[in-house]
């Protein structure tokens, strides 16, 4: 098949499928965001394991454990719709360790108190479900059946920051001076996981022509901005943007100018957690390794016994 | 012993009376443990009344390519589909 079929395909909403032809360049880019989305979910247990042991209560210990888990399993999905490109689980996880995949620059943030876990249940999973929302519409079948999947089980992981975050809001005001001082923090890192404008996002031609994304990254981060504003009014806090006002002819929130010096910075490994987040990966990827041994061995001898 | 563990395809019954469903897949090294991590990977919220592990290997795939070969022979027998038929005018309850 040529790749004009192949576009016709595209522009017919076709999804493609593991077996199907594709442009090498169209499964290199797949691999490439499917995997950095996988190990964002991976990566993303960390920040949030660091409050299991000192969540304020029983009932927000128990949520707080079982956001932890559906990360995991949403870092398995991906993996899955990944591995359908013909990458191996071993190779990916290779490839995270020696720095050549990336994941969410976000998660190399650290989260300082409990009003983090608010902020970044409310903002960080708000901002991924915007985002994956639109990959619902991807055009790779298995990514976006994942999609979809990850898509009904991420709204409790915003709600329940949200609530963290009204909860805190509406307490003692040292309490509600936690949550807003969260929120100034986490809020633009939060909107810089869109990734950068549309004018310097060179390869975002082609992942749209391929329909891999649905919307730019412009798009979905002004829809993200949309739809965030209204609640932090309605819990009484402030967005840290002096610029940030209602723009009558857009139709849209104006905002002020994103620091993507910093961005940068994170994202080539300077950031506040960069080496605490891997190492932590590769320590327990390594001492994991003898269960995974043991259980091919235990695995093996079944084999000889039933032979 | 770095060599990848098998992959699993994993199928669904949502409720008792349904047919299963492809979910995804799971890696795992024997059958127990197939099961087990597709209970914990797709039955978080209570999706599942039955749990089918099968081997990706051991699956038989047509190939897409392939497809339109593959079908065509039921193209041409409209006859198959009820809609075929011409029905007396006035004929009831069938």
């Amino acid at each position: 098949m040529t790749e004009e079929k192949f576009q016709k395909r595209i522009d017919a909403e076709q999804k493609i499928e593991p077996k199907d032809w594709m442009p090498d360049a169209y499964r290199k880019h797949l691999i490439r965001q499917i995997s950095q989305h996988a190990h964002s979910e991976v990566i993303g247990m960390q920040p949030e394991g660091n409050w299991v042991t000192r969540a304020p209560s029983l009932r927000a210990k128990m949520i707080l454990l079982a956001k932890i888990q559906d990360e995991a399993g949403h870092g398995l999905y991906l993996y899955s719709a990944c591995e359908t490109l013909g990458i191996s689980r071993d190779e990916l996880v290779q490839q995270l360790h020696d720095g050549k995949a990336k994941y969410s620059s976000i998660f190399n943030y650290p989260t300082l108190n409990w009003a983090d876990m608010g902020a970044v249940g409310w903002l960080v999973d708000g901002a991924a479900i915007v985002n994956q929302v639109s990959l619902q519409r991807t055009s790779y079948g298995p990514y976006s059946r994942g999609m979809v999947r990850i898509c009904k089980e991420e709204s409790f992981h915003q709600r329940q920051g949200y609530e963290i975050m009204a909860t805190m809001a509406a307490g003692t005001p040292e309490q509600k001076q936690m949550a807003q001082d969260a929120l100034n923090r986490i809020w633009w890192p939060s909107i810089m996981m869109f990734g950068p404008h549309d004018a310097d996002s060179p390869r975002s031609g082609n992942a749209l022509k391929w329909k891999i994304k649905r919307q730019t990254n412009d798009e979905l981060r002004q829809s993200f901005i949309d739809k965030t504003v209204a609640q932090a009014e309605l819990i009484g806090l402030t967005i840290p943007d002096p610029d940030l006002k209602w723009n009558e002819e857009t139709g849209h929130y104006d905002f002020g100018a994103m620091d993507w010096d910093e961005f940068w910075r994170v994202v080539k490994g300077d950031g506040p957690c960069n080496k605490q987040r891997l190492d932590h990966h590769k320590k327990a990827h390594k001492e994991g390794e003898w269960v995974r041994n043991a259980a091919k061995a235990y695995a093996k001898k079944q084999e000889l016994l039933t032979v | 012993m770095s060599e990848n563990t098998d992959v699993w395809e994993v199928f669904i019954q949502s409720k008792n009376g349904l047919p299963h469903k492809h979910a995804g897949n799971v890696h795992a090294t024997d059958k127990e443990m197939a099961l087990q991590n597709a209970r914990d990977l797709y039955t978080r919220r209570k999706e599942g009344s039955s749990i089918w592990v099968v081997k990706a290997t051991d699956i038989i795939a047509s190939q897409s390519e392939e497809s339109e070969e593959f079908f065509d022979p039921s193209d041409d027998k409209m006859y198959r589909h009820p809609t075929f038929y011409t029905m007396p005018e006035g004929s009831k309850n069938i």
